[in-house]
């Protein structure tokens, strides 16, 4: 157990460890997030002026397509596994994850998921075009023929959440150090634990609907056909029924990091552990009965409208709770601004301002003037970009120092924070205004009328793609050296893997530690 | 060597690329067969698939026997395969979901029912009826319509009925072989477990007998309306389920009968096998009461 990493490149084939695997899916999800990033400022170019300069409608629905599909399941999904690779066993005094040679399957699926989905750009008739959310019968009917490898693309790339979730589950549950009660796990790995469980139950059903798609597409079925008896809505329900407890995959593990973050950097313990505990869980059981707020407008009889609506607006609640216990941790704190907890702040807070969005969402009959608009962009990308987005970039620099033993560029950081955090407002704020005044979503062209507030956003969009590459310098330059950081790296932070020398070992806690 | 305390951790291990590789030929290759290219990569990815298979699963029974799995290793494989079950409940649920869906809602509002009648006016004449006989299709443009609805449908209390008796039968049966394989009667066991795996075939025998009744005599195929869909996925990815369940269980008394693999205190492979089994024994419960008894 005492060996290090074998050289060469076969170490990242075959390897079994955690912390090579969890660097993986991080780096993955890094060239994904760039990726698709190109995509986003593909379609910014197009929309800096109304009419068609750069690209053809054609073209620009792919890419609106591929940039949703991309980012959700290329970039914040498995960036927040590899953070969980990583920490999840220093975090509970595990020698590694529990089925390590799974935890390797897991990984190595996605890069031929994604080379099979991305291959679809070239091939006859272009890659899918009908929206990340796939909605019959666009995706059946309507559909070029590469959706075929698009419906086994997301097939394999299931396959490989459901067994990294697996992993996690059976990680935390059987692989804790002596003493590591529940309840005294950190959040981060109790945000996992409830993701996790979310992931196992919906990526069957997200599996279960592009099965449908196939049949209907190749084997006559009227799944979605309303001339054999089915349904165009049913899809719909179907796949917010994935779809919705898949938005709170992506945000949860970022709360677990941001309860991390802020408790170091305001040198106090986190506020209300248990009631964080207990939000997350609520905000979990929430997310399956709330999945026709997405449909508003389909034609549900009044009362699943009613339903739909007070459901959502009850997800506040849990969620005004976590607002309120980061807020109260901060709260005549000793607080620094290191680059970390800059980006966790700005979590807070804008983060919030998408909840807020989401609540007018929530209202039934506003909704009608909202769906389908800018409003909407505007909403679910200020809760990804600062939500997801800023969590995992957090988290990256918090431990960054315990991974490579190094400090990354504190200067850097903060030049990097402040070109994402003015980027990302100027991009997205004014779609709130274009939305509320009716400017519909994935359209290639649009009135005169919102030409100011997008060409705006579009100067936002490039600043914020070229913050992204001071990150990517930012860590090259700390894993290639830099000032040697101490095993505590910050100043009394809490958690086992602190309690590691830096950087950490390839093997840690072979014998488990005891926890107090 | 791993001492009792200790998890084994393997070192490297190159199961998962090359099951990577046969897992990503398996779905490139059905997209393009499906899509009108040749089945050959499909068939290479599936037969390296299964090899990887074959060989992990020796790896980690290999790897048991020589004492490097302590009891915390194991709870972790008991953990996995639990809630792997769960997640496959979890793509079940979806198809009754759907069911449940057309029956309760899409198809009674297509009928002109309640305030979302108005989709009616596309159908005209149409009849909510199930089993739907005549699709909305149907009953608007009379014989020149495409998808058309079954001539008869499958009788609930012959070939479904047996069915059920058949796999109910092989849950006791493969529970009783579990019984004798604690006391390390393994005689007992491998003639219980053996009675399962025949009880398992009979049950996919007859359902390739009901098929064939189904598409040849009642006209009621994956292609006759919302009823042929249901009937048909719900069934089939049920009868998928056996037919690897079944598979399973022969593997697990091949590797009694020649090998004599599991001990009374040690056999999760056979057990979790039969947590599989009777899983599929459930689903076939739900099949019974909500596609062919309430469909009828």
């Amino acid at each position: 157990m005492a060996h290090g990493p074998k050289p060469g490149f076969t170490r990242w084939l075959y390897t079994t460890n955690h912390k090579d695997i969890g660097s993986m899916y991080l780096w993955f999800s890094f060239a994904m997030f760039l990726l698709g990033g190109c995509m986003a400022l593909v379609i910014r170019a197009e929309l800096f002026q109304p009419g068609l300069q750069i690209v053809q409608p054609e073209f620009f629905n792919q890419m609106t397509t591929m940039h949703g599909l991309i980012m959700v399941f290329g970039a914040v999904m498995p960036a927040f596994v590899g953070l969980a690779n990583w920490m999840v066993p220093m975090m509970i005094g595990a020698p590694d994850m529990a089925l390590p040679r799974m935890n390797n399957w897991s990984f190595w699926i996605l890069p031929f998921a994604f080379a099979m989905l991305t291959s679809t750009l070239f091939m006859e008739g272009g890659a899918p075009n009908f929206g990340w959310t796939f909605y019959a019968p666009l995706s059946t009917e309507y559909a070029p023929p590469s959706v075929t490898f698009f419906i086994f693309a997301v097939h394999i790339m299931g396959a490989s959440s459901i067994m990294g979730a697996i992993n996690i589950v059976a990680t935390i549950l059987n692989m804790r150090a002596p003493g590591m009660t529940l309840m005294k796990m950190p959040l981060f790995v109790w945000t996992w634990l409830i993701t996790a469980y979310l992931l196992i139950a919906v990526m069957p059903v997200l599996a279960g609907v592009v099965t449908m798609m196939l049949m209907d597409i190749h084997f006559g079925t009227s799944f979605f056909s309303a001339a054999g008896g089915g349904d165009p809505v049913l899809f719909q329900h179907v796949f917010w029924f994935f779809g919705h407890p898949e938005v709170y995959i992506m945000i949860l593990p970022a709360f677990g990091i941001v309860s991390a973050i802020i408790p170091t950097f305001a040198r106090k313990p986190l506020f209300g552990y248990s009631s964080m505990v207990y939000a997350t869980a609520s905000i979990a059981f929430l997310s399956f009965i709330v999945w026709a707020h997405h449909m508003f407008t389909v034609g549900m009889p009044i009362a699943g409208e009613l339903f739909f609506m007070y459901a959502t607006m009850l997800i506040a609640v849990p969620t005004g709770v976590k607002v309120f216990n980061w807020v109260s941790t901060m709260f005549r704190g000793s607080m620094t601004f290191e680059t970390p907890m800059l980006f966790s702040i700005a979590f807070v807070i804008l983060f919030t301002l998408g909840g807020f969005s989401g609540l007018m969402l929530a209202i039934a009959p506003a909704d009608f003037q909202y769906h389908d608009t800018y409003f909407v962009v505007a909403h679910f990308h200020y809760v990804l970009v600062p939500g997801a987005i800023f969590s995992i970039t957090a988290g990256v620099y918090y431990w960054l120092p315990k991974w490579t033993g190094n400090m990354y560029n504190e200067t850097m950081g903060k030049v990097h924070f402040w070109m994402a955090f003015v980027g990302l407002n100027v991009t997205f704020f004014p779609m709130h205004f274009v939305g509320l005044a009716g400017m519909p979503r994935r359209i290639p062209d649009y009135a005169l009328q919102f030409a100011d507030f997008n060409q705006i956003a579009s100067v936002g969009a490039f600043l914020f793609g070229a913050a992204q590459i001071v990150f990517l310098f930012n860590v090259i330059r700390t894993v290639q050296g830099g000032k040697k950081a101490t095993d505590e790296v910050w100043e009394n932070p809490e958690g086992l893997e602190w309690s590691v020398p830096s950087p950490a070992p390839y093997h840690t806690f072979s014998t488990p530690p005891v926890v107090r | 060597m791993a001492t009792e305390s200790s998890y084994y951790v393997p070192e490297q291990s190159r199961l998962p690329i090359f099951a990577t590789i046969g897992l990503f030929l398996t779905a490139f290759g059905a997209a393009s067969w499906i899509n009108g290219g040749s089945s050959y990569i499909f068939f290479a990815g599936a037969l390296s698939m299964a090899t990887v298979l074959w060989f992990w699963f020796a790896t980690v029974i290999k790897e048991n026997m020589q004492g490097l799995n302590s009891d915390q290793l194991k709870r972790s494989y008991v953990w996995g395969m639990g809630w792997f079950i769960f997640s496959e409940v979890m793509f079940f649920a979806a198809f009754f979901g759907a069911l449940y869906y057309i029956r309760t809602f899409a198809l009674p509002w297509l009928g002109g029912e309640g305030d979302r009648g108005s989709s009616n006016m596309l159908w005209d004449g149409f009849q909510n009826t199930w089993p739907l006989m005549v699709t909305p299709e149907q009953a608007v443009a009379g014989d020149s319509a495409k998808v058309v609805g079954p001539k008869g449908i499958i009788d609930p209390w012959h070939l479904p009925l047996l069915n059920t008796v058949l796999l109910l039968a092989s849950s006791v049966t493969v529970h009783i072989a579990h019984v004798y394989l604690k006391k390390g009667k393994r005689q007992g066991f491998n003639l219980w477990l053996g009675a399962t795996v025949v009880l398992g075939f009979t049950f996919l025998f007859f359902q390739v007998e009901e098929y064939l009744e189904a598409y040849q005599q009642l006209g009621l195929t994956l292609e006759s309306g919302i009823y042929g869909t249901t009937f048909f996925m719900l069934t089939g990815f049920h009868g998928a389920h056996v037919t690897l369940g079944t598979i399973m269980l022969l593997i697990m008394l091949l590797r009694s009968v020649i090998a004599h693999h599991f001990k009374p205190d040690d056999h999760f492979g056979f057990e979790a096998a039969s947590w599989y089994w009777h899983f599929v024994d459930v689903v076939w419960v739900g099949l019974f009461i909500f596609v062919y008894v309430l469909g009828a």
